[in-house]
């Protein structure tokens, strides 16, 4: 199978062929087949391949495989080549696996779209360079991938482009990616030239982590950096994450899989990759875990004030990605990883809950026009509430051991450790607190509903439901692969991932003190069983209150209602100014002063070549004349450069 | 002296002799036919070029002198003959059609194509003048008479005779230079003359004849200033012998010109590289200028080729054996995107009115969308717009000018590939853009048209996306100069 | 005894070569354009005879016969253009043909 490695990102590829050639004129059920299948294909070449390398010592769990050169020049070759080590291979089983279930639940949810086979291309092209993304190589590939996936998020954002608020989201979200992904193309080419002065003209991780050493330390850290820069705009944090929120426009499962379960965990990956070069700048990774917190508990904070469901979810995308980032910042790249799948699981089951609630209610995001759901969608509510669980760091979900693996970590962090781990056991509260906030103002309650929606509420069709479920108990079950030591777990998932990252995970054996271990755990419960007590006052118990609260502090409310007026501070700063200067480059520079010199240059081109053409008479003598001149120049120049 | 004709050389040589015989079998078949079924010729002439390719093919492993050294077998020239004859198949399965619209009443198209062909194969794998000449003069004169082939048009007939008269003053340069060549050195092998020339002895005559042969070639590939036969030769040519002519002649004539200079002058490259690096600029300049305001399809075209003939010299020039890979890519590429945007070209006409005007082309896309696509292709290539084969063919070629240390060269190359964007694009822009000035009538979608499109199209892809295996075979080709 | 003076054949033909070279651009009459290439294509012969006698080859003998046998060619493929040219035209005079240019 080890040969085969191609085939995980190829059947996506297939299907997208398929249904994009052909898909206007297959019927709606091969192309659901198509798409569907052709994602669990891959799903199951990838988990053949997971236990294929656990068959190998763990040194050994390095497969790589190289299709065909793809560039070539000097020393310098790119392949197209794949690489499954343990990192990748979690990354393959997370997209394909959730993917597929993400597949299954859009069958039911787009049935009616016009757009269908064209959804079901797109997401299968996505689904491709997703895994050409985590099963690259080296970082060119990679980079196809990293382009490929914004590409389908842009396409899929904007599926219902007739929507002008959808288009737009698109662009802006192709907009702000573009300036992360020139972070990390100028990372690229800076490492690579960096790395070729010294002799080494490659991109290839493996060879990459063998030569890093040969990088001087302020190097590393402006590559890194620049790397970084990539990450916050693929990965929606500080100060690029505008764009993430807008994205909801897009149909819900495509929230569920590019922006909330795969996509923008690009970032989280691309430096546990890359962790080499990262533990060799510790400022940077100190930037890294900063920049993770405050994103972290900033989004939390504007998921307090939003009432669109699926906005909600998407702040708290962006606050989970930034605890991701906490665990790679803070030297613990297992912990991100793991915590990048379950909440892979949890959120994106919470999304798809919310387009079930969506479906339901034909398109109402409004949590203010729902409550009382409980018992319209027994399924979804439960499921949902799982979720809810998970994400808010109740023992016995998957939530709760990766949340707490980060801050456990980040507490054992050198550089400030603690003053992270506060910031972020703050936001885990308010986590809770905002996510049941959601919950309780959806399913719980009075209800709100709109009367004519009232008539046809019901529970989405079992295509829908299914995968509900089975991310449900993923959501739970998700967590028990990385139960740590202290609560007499094997922390199996950080040592399959061991390999990957060895020599520069974390050294976290100093002062473990078991008790502080487990105090801390016991800490971030309490937090969070206070968050949702919280809620319950507020919204379920005195609903009043919340009212009154948002009455008597409504500056602040208004403030962050607005996403702290992010959107327009940009606009006033940045797009204005950028869009005075690129007039001013329009209407001077380009159209006055280069099209003047261009269009002048070309009418003197025409000119020429008008007068040039005189000389063909069309006189076959005077062709036979320009001959003998020719002759007699080559003649007489050679005659006097050889015999002087 | 007891000479031996060596009869187990034969063999070897089995490409040309199928050529040869199918030509003149086909001669002889022609007679008994009737005029309808002339496309059973057209079929005899596929297979006779298919069979001659799979004897190129088994036989390019070979290495070896034939028949005293007169004739010779080696990588540059099976691949060139690999080339001719992939372009002759190309050329002949257009014509399937085209000679049946044209309704051309001689049978000799083909067997003159074939004769032609070999003369052209002739002339690639000798290491001997004299072999070297008479392939030249047999391409040519099948050539001349192809020109003129449609009898009663006045432009053909007049092509036909511009070609014939300056044809034959080239090859008067060309053998008086060879006279000289012999008279100082005493041989007409062209290994014989490096011999002469690494010992010092240039003499006046040597240099004469040097630049003698020069000029024969320059004319077959069209610099200027012995170009000014192109424009008006491919003009009036059927246009399925201008793509014979623009891919055929050109690349079977720039081979045999690497293969002169590069075997027994490159001693005194100092001196003809300059004059060359000024035929290119030249060459590329003129030529680009005056395609700027060309209204005929085909007469822009032709200058396109002479243009294209410029770059490659940019490679020529160097003098450096290895790079000069670059120019058989560049041949190869060049042959697929010129027979491609020549068949469609031949697809846009009808018997008697060729629609060759650029404004026949505009908003071509609306009615005829995949003939608009495929020109485009050959066009984009034309102009070098990666991901197609003509992109890497412009930047093998002028990275190897900078490599060898012709660095303005390589500026002006490319400042002249902006220039021949402007009109390559202008007809793209005219099929996309534009609303349709004229009726052009029904198009004949024939599926051989369409087969050569897509052929070139597939191939201009594929060798732009991976380069590699090509430019493997370019340099396994041009090893014979070490 | 006058003795073989290569350099001298070798004038002989260059003069026959421009002879013919001039003629070729000056002369309107297509056969006589013709003829004139001929002459260069003779002049060319010289200047191989000539050769062979200083190098003692057969060589150059050959190539003459080549030569003499591609011009054979070329005469009847000309011929036969003037014989079409002359049918449309009505006159073979190069001057006239000049619908091509540009």
């Amino acid at each position: 199978m080890s040969e085969y490695i191609w085939l995980i990102p190829c059947f996506p590829a297939v299907g997208f062929l398929i249904n994009g050639l052909l898909g206007k004129k297959l019927p709606k059920a091969v192309v659901s087949w198509v798409g569907c299948l052709s994602v669990f294909f891959s799903f199951v070449c990838s988990a053949v391949l997971f236990f294929e390398l656990l068959r190998l010592a763990p040194e050994a769990r390095i497969i790589e495989k190289d299709v065909f050169d793809w560039i070539v020049s000097g020393e310098f070759v790119t392949r197209v080549g794949f690489r499954i080590d343990p990192l990748s291979i979690v990354m393959c089983l997370v997209v394909s696996g959730v993917g597929f279930l993400i597949h299954v639940y859009s069958v039911g949810y787009m049935h009616d779209d016009p757009g269908y086979s064209r959804y079901f291309t797109y997401l299968n092209l996505f689904v491709f360079m997703m895994l050409i993304l985590v099963t690259a190589n080296n970082l060119l590939l990679m980079f196809v991938g990293w382009e490929g996936v914004g590409l389908c998020s842009y396409l899929l954002i904007g599926f219902w482009f007739e929507k002008d608020s959808a288009s737009n989201a698109g662009k802006k979200a192709f907009i702000v990616n573009r300036i992360g992904d020139y972070g990390f193309l100028v990372g690229i080419f800076l490492l690579f030239v960096s790395l070729g002065t010294k002799g080494v003209w490659t991109l290839n991780f493996s060879e990459l982590e063998r030569n890093a050493n040969l990088l001087s330390e302020s190097l590393t850290a402006l590559i890194t950096l620049l790397f970084f820069i990539g990450a916050t705009g693929k990965s929606a944090q500080i100060p690029l994450y505008v764009w993430l929120p807008d994205a909801m426009e897009g149909p819900t499962p495509v929230s569920a899989l590019i922006h909330a379960a795969t996509m923008v965990t690009a970032g989280v990956y691309m430096i546990a990759r890359l962790n080499f070069l990262y533990s060799m700048a510790p400022e940077i990774m100190f930037i890294v875990a900063l920049v993770g917190v405050l994103t972290a508990m900033f989004a939390a904070s504007i998921g307090f004030a939003q009432y669109d469901i699926k906005r909600v979810l998407a702040y708290s995308t962006i606050s989970q990605l930034g605890y991701m980032f906490v665990g790679v910042g803070v030297g613990a790249y297992a912990a991100g990883i793991f915590h990048l799948m379950t909440h892979a699981f949890f959120k994106a089951l919470l999304f798809l809950g919310a387009g079930s609630v969506m479906h339901a209610l034909a398109g109402e995001l409004d949590m203010r026009k729902m409550g009382g759901l409980k018992k319209y969608l027994p399924t979804t509510h439960w499921t949902f509430l799982v979720a809810c669980l998970a994400i808010a760091g109740i023992p016995g979900l998957s939530g709760f051991f990766s949340k707490d693996e980060i801050l456990w970590k980040a507490f054992l962090f050198p550089h400030a450790g603690v003053l992270i781990y506060i910031i972020g056991l703050v936001t885990a509260g308010m986590t809770a607190f905002y996510m049941f906030r959601l919950l309780f103002n959806t399913f719980y309650g009075k209800e709100r509903l709109d009367e004519e929606v009232k008539h046809h509420v019901h529970e989405s069709p079992k295509v829908m439901t299914i995968p509900l479920i089975i991310l449900a108990i993923l959501s739970i079950v998700g967590g028990y692969v990385g139960i740590p030591h202290a609560l007499g777990g094997g922390a199996h998932f950080e040592k399959f991932l061991e390999p990957v990252f060895r020599g520069v995970s974390q050294k976290a054996d100093y002062h473990h003190s078991l008790v502080v271990e487990i105090g801390l755990m016991v800490l971030s419960v309490i937090v969070a069983l206070i968050g949702i007590y919280v809620a319950y006052v507020y919204f379920l118990k005195k609903p009043d209150l919340s009212e009154k609260f948002v009455k008597k502090h409504e500056k602040l409310y208004k403030t962050v209602h607005n996403k702290y007026f992010v959107d327009e501070i940009y606009g006033f700063l940045f797009v204005d100014n950028l869009l005075r200067v690129g007039r001013f480059l329009k209407n001077v520079i380009d159209e006055a002063i280069i099209d003047g010199i261009v269009n002048g240059l070309g009418y003197f081109m025409r000119g020429l070549g008008g007068i040039l053409r005189f000389l063909q008479s069309g006189y076959v003598q005077a062709y036979a004349f320009s001959m003998i001149v020719g002759a007699i120049v080559v003649v007489g120049y050679l005659l006097v450069k050889v015999i002087p | 002296m007891d000479v031996k004709f060596p009869v187990d050389e034969l063999i070897l040589i089995a490409p040309e002799i199928i050529l040869c015989g199918f030509g003149l079998l086909l001669l002889l078949i022609e007679v008994f036919l009737k005029t309808k079924s002339k496309s059973f010729l057209g079929i005899l002439t596929l297979v006779s070029a298919g069979s001659a390719l799979v004897f190129v093919l088994k036989l390019s492993s070979f290495s070896t002198d034939l028949f005293f050294g007169l004739y010779s077998l080696d990588s540059l020239g099976s691949l060139t003959k690999g080339l001719i004859l992939v372009m002759l198949i190309l050329v002949v399965i257009m014509s399937l059609r085209y000679v049946e619209r044209e309704e051309v009443i001689s049978g000799e198209y083909y067997p003159l194509l074939l004769f032609s062909t070999l003369g052209m194969m002739i002339m690639v794998s000798s290491k001997n003048l004299l072999t070297i000449f008479v392939g030249l003069e047999l391409m040519s004169l099948s050539i001349y008479i192809l020109v003129g082939l449609f009898r009663d048009n006045l432009k053909a007939a007049e092509a036909s005779l511009k070609y014939f008269l300056l044809g034959a003053f080239a090859s008067a340069f060309l053998v008086y230079g060879i006279a000289l060549l012999y008279g100082s050195t005493g041989s007409l092998d062209i290994k014989g003359y490096l011999e002469v020339i690494a010992k010092g002895d240039t003499s006046t005559v040597l240099i004469i004849g040097v630049a003698l042969i020069a000029v024969g070639f320059a004319f077959k590939i069209a610099l200027v200033p012995f170009h000014m036969w192109t424009p008006d030769v491919y003009e009036g040519a059927p246009t399925s012998i201008t793509a014979f002519m623009a891919a055929g002649v050109k690349s079977a004539a720039f081979v045999t010109f690497l293969r002169v200079f590069y075997t027994a002058f490159l001693p005194l490259i100092k001196q003809w590289g300059d004059i060359l690096w000024l035929l290119a600029v030249i060459t590329m300049s003129y030529a680009n200028l005056t395609a700027l305001v060309q209204q005929n399809i085909k007469r822009m075209l032709a200058y396109s080729s002479i243009a294209h003939a410029g770059y490659i010299l940019v490679a020529f020039v160097t003098g450096e054996k290895i790079l000069s890979s670059s120019i058989i890519y560049y041949l190869v590429a060049y042959t697929f995107m010129n027979v491609g945007a020549f068949s469609c070209v031949i697809l846009m006409g009808r018997k008697g009115e060729e629609n060759l005007d650029i404004d026949s082309y505009a908003g071509l896309s609306a009615r005829h969308p995949f003939v608009a696509f495929c020109l485009t292709i050959f066009l984009l290539s034309l102009t070098g717009v990666p991901p197609l084969a003509g992109f890497m063919a412009k930047f093998y070629v002028f990275s190897t000018a900078i490599k060898a240390g012709y660095v303005w060269l390589a500026i002006i190359g490319v400042l002249n590939s902006v220039v021949a964007a402007y009109y390559y694009l202008r007809v793209i822009m005219y099929m996309y853009f534009r609303d349709p000035v004229k009726e052009i009538g029904r198009i004949d979608l024939s599926p051989s048209y369409i087969l050569v499109s897509l052929i070139c199209i597939f191939f201009l892809i594929y060798t732009g996306i991976l380069p590699r295996e090509l430019m493997l075979l370019a340099e396994g080709a041009v090893s014979v100069f070490f | 005894m006058v003795e073989f003076s290569y350099n001298l054949y070798l004038l002989l033909s260059a003069i026959l070569f421009t002879i013919g070279a001039v003629g070729v651009i000056t002369r309107r009459n297509g056969i006589i354009v013709f003829m004139c290439i001929e002459l260069m294509l003779n002049a060319a012969n010289l200047a191989f005879i000539s050769a062979t006698g200083i190098h003692k080859g057969l060589e150059g003998m050959i190539f003459v016969f080549f030569v003499m046998t591609v011009a054979a060619a070329e005469a009847a493929v000309g011929l036969a253009i003037f014989v079409m040219i002359f049918r449309l035209r009505g006159t073979i005079s190069v001057d006239q043909m000049n619908l091509l240019k540009g």
